[in-house]
């Protein structure tokens, strides 16, 4: 037995414990049962419920399992009469104030309070005067509050500062007035905030959605994988009859422990969407028709045939989204190399492929999800982390709070919810300049066994305090990582970025990271639907086209799998172009939108998210299945399902599968293993292109627009990680143009200019103008980076 | 610190913030948050509002919710709009006893309202006052703006009422 072991008794039995641990964490894992209200194992001990009240021997008065922390020889007696008793008399104390509505709240049936209740509370109440009110507040569109039922556990409040990282709600007033909430109006803005839902204990805090829309006990849970970021949050999706009716977190310790981003939670409002497609559907002489699968399939056979035939297979291109299931991309690369198609893409929001062949098997994060919370020193290139990528930004978080150095380089100063390191915010075309700065900076420090190509890059780099500060934080950690996220991913020079931080991470001893957009990024590259990889990830001698080459070249015949080329593509107007002007668009989506309608020719509707079965591979590699949890809403059928049918009507050899697990055999055998590693593979820099009078263009995607789900969840919509449709400029920059806010001004890419309103932004750089997109505003300015003009309208 | 801030409060309540500012720890300005409330209230005749208390958070580097629980909290701190002088008459025992209830009727008589209103010429405030003023040998008494009259009579109050500006 080690040093830090101690034994105690608790009902007779004995217990191992770690010192300085607090009772109720011992109680806890070896399933002995407290109950509580404010303590929270993610939390810090707030000890303000006094539910866990239990008896310690030789201490005069029952004591706090949550805040008792365990002494070697402690007897404690959970079960006793004194615990017995002190607990009653806490539940009858906090039941004085709470309201009798559980027949009409949604916490009913799941409710800590009303659990204990049972267990603890008296049948009658012996106080007979006034229960306090508490007038609700709007804390924005996810969060319902009934402030009335609130038992000021604080739990919500302590997520805010210590998970969070932004202290939003909090208790003001004093004694019986005390409340719990925002104080002043305000919508809670938190990319986390919905885990103060499953926080509550009680009614207080529930899904705004979700709202008297079903009884608890009526759902059934049913596990996923949630599929708007690169991590692959476990989630449990609660299921009424044939619809979802709310998403929560399951836990899983390595990957998203016990939260979940508001983004997976609420998007399944998106599957529900009025426009979802629910038959297949041709157009014929301009106009839609609805018609049965088979005539449907006999369509996309001979229009398809028809391209083939008179141009040559070399005139399909193929788009898919890249949250697509692993076994969709895989039988979509396969239908496309069965007809002799190889331009297949998956990456829309990128431009720079040039480099490629150099990735090893797949884009990959660098190291384990958990593993964030140990780094010792980040570098960040271009990213949003919080909103990209919420829950490895929460791991990173914690690092920095236990004094990580999180170093950032970004073309914009998003705001981050812990202390940086080090920050320097540049336009695009200087992120490479910083970068190379970096590169001079460990080069002067090393002891000198830099490879030479390193060093001619460097020579003439221009080196300050603040990036022998970032090289030396680097080199001095231990554990340190470089990470590329998705604004330098879609950088008109991502390969140089991508280079270049290979290289420091090389020189400084650190790893390297990728942080991939989509839920399947990663297993788009191992299925082999990207242009120049075979299934199974396996090099491939013949490159197609990918994603921007497909739509610059306006190829003749477009197939889409849940893509929306004008809102998911790197550069819009050419997305939207090609679509109008190519002779055949069949999409395969699950909705129809008066966009689709008008370039495609065949509309296939595909089952969303949570109607198919099928697995996701993370950004970390790791792979995980799931089934369907409920049936596909009208006609609409899993993709893998259509895409087999699909295989069988061109007479393609093996496309006999019977489930989607049998296609996911299939393809891990392909892939065989799987190897996270990613390689360094860099060249010199090349000179920059900029046309010196031009503004340059910055491009993000807000949280919420990143596919079409997100952006029909109409709850989701209404929060402010939404599009905006405007140029955000910062004030120096609408001082030169004579504009200000809220002013139109007419903004000009290429030959196109579009009308847009102007928000003033002080955190874009100097000549820049910053877009979100995926708004339909913006869509005829084209490519989401490079230069730009904008004037008074 | 940002120009709103700036201009939001005065110079001299930042002058006074950073007096207190110098008796903590650099990493613990919060401490200073209840003497900073105090300035700011002062500086706007007697109540904060939610721009002072965003300002004082700024200052002090605090989240906004952390300022208004101690706002809210403390009784000495009015955030809704209340009349320039503050009048708390004690009520608590030994007032009571001295005849304190005759105090707070002739007060609301003589301004035209009651307990916890301001007049609507924006001058007197009659603030409940919960406890004990600690002057009990006193009694009755009233604090008016921080400064405490004891043994008082109608008369006195008159006297003391009229002579506020
Ligand atoms: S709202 Fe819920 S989580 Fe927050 S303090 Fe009240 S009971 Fe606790
Ligand atoms: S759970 Fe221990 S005091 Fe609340
Ligand atoms: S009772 Fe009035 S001052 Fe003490």
């Amino acid at each position: 037995m080690s040093d830090d072991q101690i034994t105690i008794e608790v009902d007779g039995k004995s217990l191992k414990a770690d010192k300085g641990q607090m009772l109720i964490e011992v109680t806890d894992a070896n399933d002995i049962y407290v109950p509580r209200f404010c303590y929270h194992k993610k939390l810090t001990v707030a000890a303000n419920c006094r539910m866990c009240l239990v008896e310690v021997e030789k201490a005069p008065k029952p004591l706090p399992a949550c805040a008792t922390p365990v002494m070697d020889g402690m007897v404690v007696k959970t079960q006793s009469n004194v615990a017995i008793d002190a607990q009653k008399s806490i539940m009858e104390f906090l039941l004085i104030n709470h309201p009798l509505d559980c027949p009409i709240c949604d916490q009913g049936g799941e409710c800590e309070l009303q659990d204990l209740a049972m267990g603890y509370g008296g049948d009658v109440s012996r106080y007979q005067e006034k229960k306090r009110v508490v007038k609700d507040k709007n804390i924005g569109p996810l969060i319902q509050t009934d402030l009335t039922r609130c038992i000021h556990c604080t739990r919500c409040v302590r997520f805010g500062e210590e998970v969070a990282g932004l202290r939003e709600m909090g208790a003001t007033g004093r004694g019986e007035n005390m409340e719990i909430g925002t104080y002043i109006e305000k919508s809670v803005s938190s990319e986390m905030s919905g885990n103060i839902i499953d926080l509550c204990p009680v009614g207080a805090l529930t899904s705004k959605p979700f709202r008297y829309s079903a009884r608890t006990w009526e759902l059934v849970q049913k596990d996923g994988v949630a599929p708007h970021d690169s991590v692959g949050s476990n989630i449990h999706f609660h299921v009424k009859g044939d619809r979802v009716k709310r998403v929560a977190p399951a836990e899983n310790e390595s990957i998203n422990e016990v939260w979940l981003s508001d983004r997976d939670r609420f998007s399944y409002e998106g599957v529900y969407s009025d426009d979802r497609l629910q038959t297949p559907m041709i157009k014929e002489d301009g106009s839609w028709k609805e018609v049965d699968w088979e005539t449907a399939l006999d369509v996309v056979k001979d229009k398809l045939n028809g391209v083939i035939d008179s141009h040559s297979a070399e005139q399909i291109g193929i788009l898919a989204s890249p949250s697509s299931t692993l076994e969709e991309l895989y039988l979509l690369q396969k239908f496309a190399s069965g007809i002799g198609a190889n331009n297949i893409d998956t990456r829309l929001r990128q431009a720079d492929f040039s480099d490629q062949d150099s990735v090893s098997q797949f884009p990959y994060l660098g190291q384990a999800v958990s593993e964030f919370e140990s780094v010792q020193s980040a570098l960040l290139i271009g990213s949003n982390l919080r909103k990209e990528q919420p829950i490895i930004n929460h791991r990173l978080r914690k690092a920095a709070l236990k004094g990580a150095a999180v170093m950032l380089l970004n073309p914009v100063d998003y705001d981050f919810n812990y202390p940086l390191a080090a920050k320097s915010i540049v336009a695009p075309d200087q992120l490479s300049v910083e970068l190379t700065a970096i590169l001079k900076a460990l080069i002067e420090s090393s002891d000198g066994s830099v490879d030479a190509q390193a060093k001619q890059c460097a020579e003439n780099a221009n080196v300050t305090d603040a990036h022998r500060t970032i090289a030396s934080k680097l080199v001095d950690s231990d554990n340190a990582i470089v990470l590329l996220g998705n604004i330098a991913t879609a950088h008109p020079q991502f390969s140089l970025l991508r280079s270049l931080a290979g290289l420091i991470a090389k020189i400084s001893n650190s790893k390297l990271g990728y942080l991939s957009e989509a839920a399947n990024s990663s297993g788009a590259w191992l299925a082999g639907a990207v242009p120049h990889r075979n299934a199974g990830g396996k090099e491939c001698t013949s490159a197609g086209l990918n994603s921007n080459e497909m739509l610059q070249a306006k190829l003749k015949a477009y197939v889409l799998m849940g893509v929306e080329p004008e809102l998911d593509c790197w550069d819009s107007r050419a997305a939207r172009a090609a679509m109008n002007d190519a002779d055949l668009v069949i999409s395969l989506t699950a909705y129809r939108s008066d966009e689709i309608e008008n370039y495609a020719d065949v509309m296939l509707p595909i089952s969303a998210f949570v109607e198919t079965s099928g697995s996701y591979i993370n950004n970390e590699g790791i792979s995980q299945s799931f089934t369907g949890a409920v049936p596909p809403l009208g006609e609409a059928r899993p993709a893998w399902k259509l895409l087999r049918v699909l295989g069988n009507i061109f007479n393609l050899d093996d496309f006999e599968y019977q489930s989607s697990s049998d296609v996911n055999t299939e393809v891990m055998q392909s892939i065989g293993d799987i190897k996270a590693e990613n390689m360094d593979h860099w060249r010199s820099p090349v000179a920059i292109e900029k046309n010196a009078a031009d503004l340059q263009r910055i491009t993000e995607t807000p949280m919420n627009m990143i596919d079409p789900i997100c952006r029909r969840a109409v709850s989701l919509q209404k929060t402010d990680n939404v599009s905006d449709g405007a140029i955000h400029i910062n004030t120096a920059l609408a001082d030169k143009n004579n504009l200000s806010d809220a002013d139109t001004a007419k903004v000009e890419q290429d030959d196109d200019a579009v009308n847009l309103k102007v928000v003033i932004d002080d955190r874009v750089p100097d000549d820049c103008v910053l877009i979100q997109s995926a708004h339909p505003a913006q869509i005829d300015l084209g490519a989401a980076f490079g230069s730009i003009r904008i004037a008074k309208a | 610190m940002t120009e709103t801030t700036k201009t939001i409060l005065s110079e001299h309540t930042r002058s006074e913030i950073d007096m207190w500012l110098e008796k903590y720890p650099e990493d613990q300005k919060r401490s200073a948050v209840l003497a900073a409330l105090r300035e700011a209230q002062h500086q706007n005749d007697g109540y904060l509002t939610t721009e002072l208390m965003d300002a004082v958070a700024e200052y002090l580097g605090m989240s906004n919710i952390a300022v208004y629980e101690v706002a809210s909290f403390y009784s000495m701190f009015e955030t809704e709009p209340v009349g320039r002088h503050s009048i708390s008459v004690c009520t608590n025992i030994s007032c009571l006893l001295m005849g304190s209830d005759d105090i707070v009727n002739h007060v609301e008589k003589k301004l035209g309202i009651k307990t916890g209103e301001s007049t609507a010429d924006g001058k007197f405030y009659i603030k409940c006052e919960e406890e004990c003023l600690a002057a009990c040998c006193g009694g009755p008494m009233m604090m008016i703006d921080h400064k405490y009259y004891e043994n008082l009579t109608t008369d006195k109050v008159d006297e003391i009422l009229d002579s506020l500006d």
